[in-house]
């Protein structure tokens, strides 16, 4: 199905089968189906397999480094709050090499979609351990295997009171589409942690083990609980999917800061003199 | 104690005291006070990294003439606490004045005896005692005591009201004892004061390079608080909503470096603040703004390091650094003003570098330079003006396009039908990921190409004194005014002084002015001569001597006398 979004010609850097490509294809189909203008979407992402992805998507980007989506993604929507802004990586950049930005963007609070590809293991440095890494897991570098406790982005989002929490599962591409639509349309940040596949150096975490340890919320989960939805992100057998958490509504970022409290124009349009004003303040100072 | 002085030039006065005893205050008011009443002043301070306890001073250099550098010697000083003395021993000789209580200090001190702790007592409380200083003061610079009471009630009476009657009393107190020390045979200070002066606008380093960066167009900072840089943070904070700049407090200097990026890449003019260490933690995102040719202003303020070092003192030691830091090569810019009106000036211009370059630009002063507060002459702000250089993207634009100048033109998402790409690996023109050997090539010597315009653009050194000299004392940065004041002082027509406020890339006429020296000298406040260095590298230029200071401290004035007048008397 032809989409807004696609590109032609792409030698796309992914292993047959990883579950990155209904991830790439449910994200391509939610924004069209939100009518999103790919000329209004800047994508951001770090480095990592999964961080490739804006360079397969008809959009804005910024390919930055290791790590460092997210503060660049706050700073874009912060300049221009009319465009959409989409973070996008793997779990070691986002939750291991940049987890102090994951904490404090959630606090932060900037109108952006923090998409996680979770694939338990480093793909593009070629099978090391990663922070949500199961007990166990062995790698030519964890050769005893993994024993540190595996890092739970929910809980951790819920704990910071995030706007908004959800899980889905790469195997189900419709349902990562219904996912990202309401994250997307989520006004605030919104974290999506993606289960996804590596059928290259993950051969503990497969479709067939993601499928049997996770379960949808059912429709009478009420994700503004926060006590409820911390139980959620806790258990300990399976992996709830869906809407885990949404906070009561708060400001934003780009709404807090003094820059916009008198004037909504998006900074990097203002074209005021300063000459001005700046007399003033040198006045002021005397 | 000698009272019988008589300043017709230049006094130092030294307020000294433990941090949390008021000091601060006394310096502002007291400075404010001298420079409406026409002096010049030039205030310098340096403090210990700790809140209370400790000694800190506060320089004042009052003086008929402009003046910027920091003295040795003290002519006036108050010493608040006993430690204040031992703190300053080496710099306290038979002619410095010192007025103290002997109650607090120990009745054996020589000194002038004013009981500040029984006028603030009776005044109503201990904090008055601060305000008697500045009375005293304002009255040894000749004030009237109605300037002091309408002093006072303009500035501290119109803060806190219902303190009015208790710090006039304690001023008048101060004043009184000024006047019975003040006269023919004792202390007569007649500096001439100057209407323009009284004019003028006090700033210190911090706030000339804030003042540069909203006038260069700065509407979004990122930061991390480090001294000596915080004040700068500060500042633009304070001016935020006045001049609609997006400040956030970023959780660490990776994180407000990596914002500052975002922003310029969506159109703003970002700007990060830090020191040596916060820089440290930056590296990374100045390689990426090479990479992605996306500009980053950059105020680096030094402090003498290596890692946390010594946290509110001054050093020049980050010079290699700024140049080197980032993996990778790519081209920079890096500015180092020498006067608060300079810094003004090339802070505003450091954004409309960045933008034109599309490359990191660095401000390099130090703890020194953004502490020191002057009088600064008008500034004519229509002059400086944010020049951009963004363009409208059309379809099939390509961000990386290859061009003979090495200057791609920059489009920002949602302006214009073509998409923006940034790509922090190797990219072709249309910001795509590429291993083409070929494309790589290209793309580094597109990158490096830039060095070029860079360089014709580079702000030329300034020299001072005769074009006819025989000795040349090279500098750069904040040693701007204290190797000029030397050099006067010396007064020798063979000798000149060379500043520099632009490292890198150096102006192409470097090497020649330094060629035409018979003998040249270095002056910096680091180890082993890192601009020295720099000049050898890439003017090809030997300068031979250094004068070297690593101790903390700026380079006094008796300092840089003696060492030009050694180095001028070497045939
Ligand atoms: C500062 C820095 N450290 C390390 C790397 C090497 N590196 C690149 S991607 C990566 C981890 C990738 O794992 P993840 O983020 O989970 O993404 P995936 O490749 O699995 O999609 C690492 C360690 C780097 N590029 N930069
Ligand atoms: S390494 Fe793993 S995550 Fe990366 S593309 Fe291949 S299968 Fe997917």
């Amino acid at each position: 199905m032809a989409n807004n979004f696609d590109l032609d010609n792409i030698d796309i850097a992914w292993c047959p089968g990883c579950g990155n490509f209904p991830i790439h294809k449910a994200l391509k189909a939610a924004l069209s189906e939100l009518n999103i203008d790919p000329l209004r979407l800047v994508m951001v992402s770090g480095i990592g397999q999964a961080a490739k992805i804006p360079h397969y998507i008809k959009a804005h980007f910024f390919n930055g480094l290791h790590g460092r989506a997210l503060p660049p993604a706050t700073a874009v929507k912060a300049a221009n709050p009319s465009l959409t802004v989409i973070a996008e990586s793997g779990e070691g950049d986002t939750y291991g090499e940049g987890g102090n930005h994951f904490i404090h963007t959630i606090r932060r609070n900037p109108d952006i979609t923090n998409i996680v590809h979770n694939n338990m293991v480093y793909g593009l440095t070629k099978g090391q351990a990663s922070p949500t890494s199961q007990a166990g897991f062995h790698t030519p570098v964890q050769v005893s295997g993994v024993f540190e406790e595996p890092f739970n982005p929910v809980a951790v989002a819920v704990s910071l009171n995030a706007s908004f929490v959800a899980r889905a599962f790469a195997g189900d591409m419709d349902q990562t589409k219904e996912i990202l639509k309401k994250a997307v349309a989520h006004k605030g940040y919104a974290l999506v942690d993606i289960l996804q596949p590596c059928v290259s150096f993950n051969k503990v975490n497969t479709f067939q083990w993601f499928k049997e340890r996770s379960y949808y919320l059912d429709s009478n989960y009420d994700p503004s609980d926060r006590v409820e939805a911390f139980k959620k992100a806790i258990e300990p057998d399976k992996f709830p999917l869906g809407v885990i958490y949404k906070s009561a509504p708060k400001p934003t970022f780009e709404e807090n800061v003094t820059a916009y409290k008198k004037d909504a124009v998006p900074i990097v349009f203002r074209k005021t003199a300063r000459t001005n004003l700046l007399e003033e303040l040198l006045n002021s100072m005397r | 104690m000698n009272l019988s002085r008589v300043f017709k030039d230049d006094v130092s006065v030294v307020l000294c005291g433990e941090a949390g005893q008021g000091i601060v205050t006394v310096e502002k008011l007291l400075v404010k006070a001298l420079k409406d009443s026409g002096f010049n002043i030039f205030a310098t301070k340096e403090y210990m990294s700790r809140v209370r306890g400790g000694s800190n001073s506060t320089q004042l250099r009052v003086s008929s003439q402009p003046r910027s550098s920091y003295v040795d010697r003290i002519d006036l000083l108050i010493p608040l606490d006993s430690g204040a003395i031992a703190h300053l021993k080496d710099k306290i000789t038979e002619q410095t004045i010192i007025f103290g209580d002997k109650s607090v200090l120990g009745a054996d001190t020589d000194l002038v005896d004013v009981p500040f702790s029984k006028i603030a007592a009776e005044a109503g409380g201990a904090i008055y005692a601060n305000t008697a200083a500045l009375g005293l003061l304002m009255g040894l610079f000749g004030l009237g005591l109605k300037d002091i009471q309408d002093f006072v009630s303009s500035t501290i009476g119109s803060k806190k009201p219902e303190t009015l009657k208790p710090n006039l009393q304690a001023a008048e107190k101060g004043f009184e004892y000024a006047a019975s020390v003040s006269g023919p045979g004792k202390i007569e200070i007649l500096l001439a004061r100057s209407h323009e002066v009284s004019g003028q606008v006090l700033v210190n380093g911090a706030e000339a390079i804030g003042l540069g960066a909203i006038a260069g167009g700065c509407n979004f900072v990122s930061a991390y608080p480090m001294t000596p840089s915080t004040g700068i943070l500060t500042f633009l904070a304070a001016n935020s909503e006045k001049f609609g700049i997006l400040t956030e407090q970023a959780e660490d200097e990776i994180a407000a470096a990596n914002m500052a990026l975002g922003a310029w890449y969506a159109g703003a003019r970002g700007f990060v603040c830090t020191a040596g260490g916060g820089f440290a933690l930056m590296a990374e995102a100045l390689s990426l703004s090479g990479m992605i040719e996306t500009p980053l202003v950059i105020s680096l303020g030094q402090r003498p390091a290596p890692a946390t070092g010594l946290p509110t003192r001054t050093e020049q030691g980050d010079l290699e650094f700024a140049l080197y830091a980032g993996h990778g090569e790519f081209p920079r810019i890096i500015l180092a003003p020498g006067s608060a009106a300079q810094a003004v000036e090339l802070t505003a211009k450091a954004f409309n570098l960045a933008d034109k370059h599309q490359c990191p630009v660095i401000i390099l002063s130090d703890q020194y330079f953004v502490d020191a507060y002057a009088n600064i002459p008008p500034f004519d702000f229509s002059k400086i003006s944010a020049q951009e250089h963004i363009v409208k993207t059309g379809p099939g634009y390509k961000r990386y396009a290859f061009s003979a100048d090495g200057i791609s033109p920059r489009g920002i998402p949602g302006f214009g039908d073509g998409f923006v790409h940034a790509d922090s690996d190797e990219h072709d023109e249309n910001g795509n990921i590429t291993e083409d050997k070929n494309i790589r090539k290209q793309m580094s010597q597109k990158r490096m190409a830039k060095l070029e315009l860079m360089t014709k653009e580079a702000e030329p050194p300034s020299l001072i004194g005769s074009g006819d000299f025989e000795y040349l004392a090279v500098c750069w940065g904040s040693n701007y005014g204290v190797l000029k004041e030397a050099a006067e002082q010396v007064n020798n027509p063979k000798l000149a002084v060379l500043h520099f406020s632009q490292i890198f890339p150096l102006h192409s006429g470097a090497r020649e002015i330094i060629g035409r020296a018979k003998k040249a000298v270095v002056f910096e406040n680091n180890f082993s001569g890192q601009f020295a260095k720099i000049l050898k590298l890439y003017a090809g230029v030997e300068t031979g001597g250094k004068v070297l200071k690593y101790d903390g401290a700026p380079f006094s004035l008796e300092e840089a006398v003696a060492e030009l007048k050694k180095f001028t008397a070497v045939k």
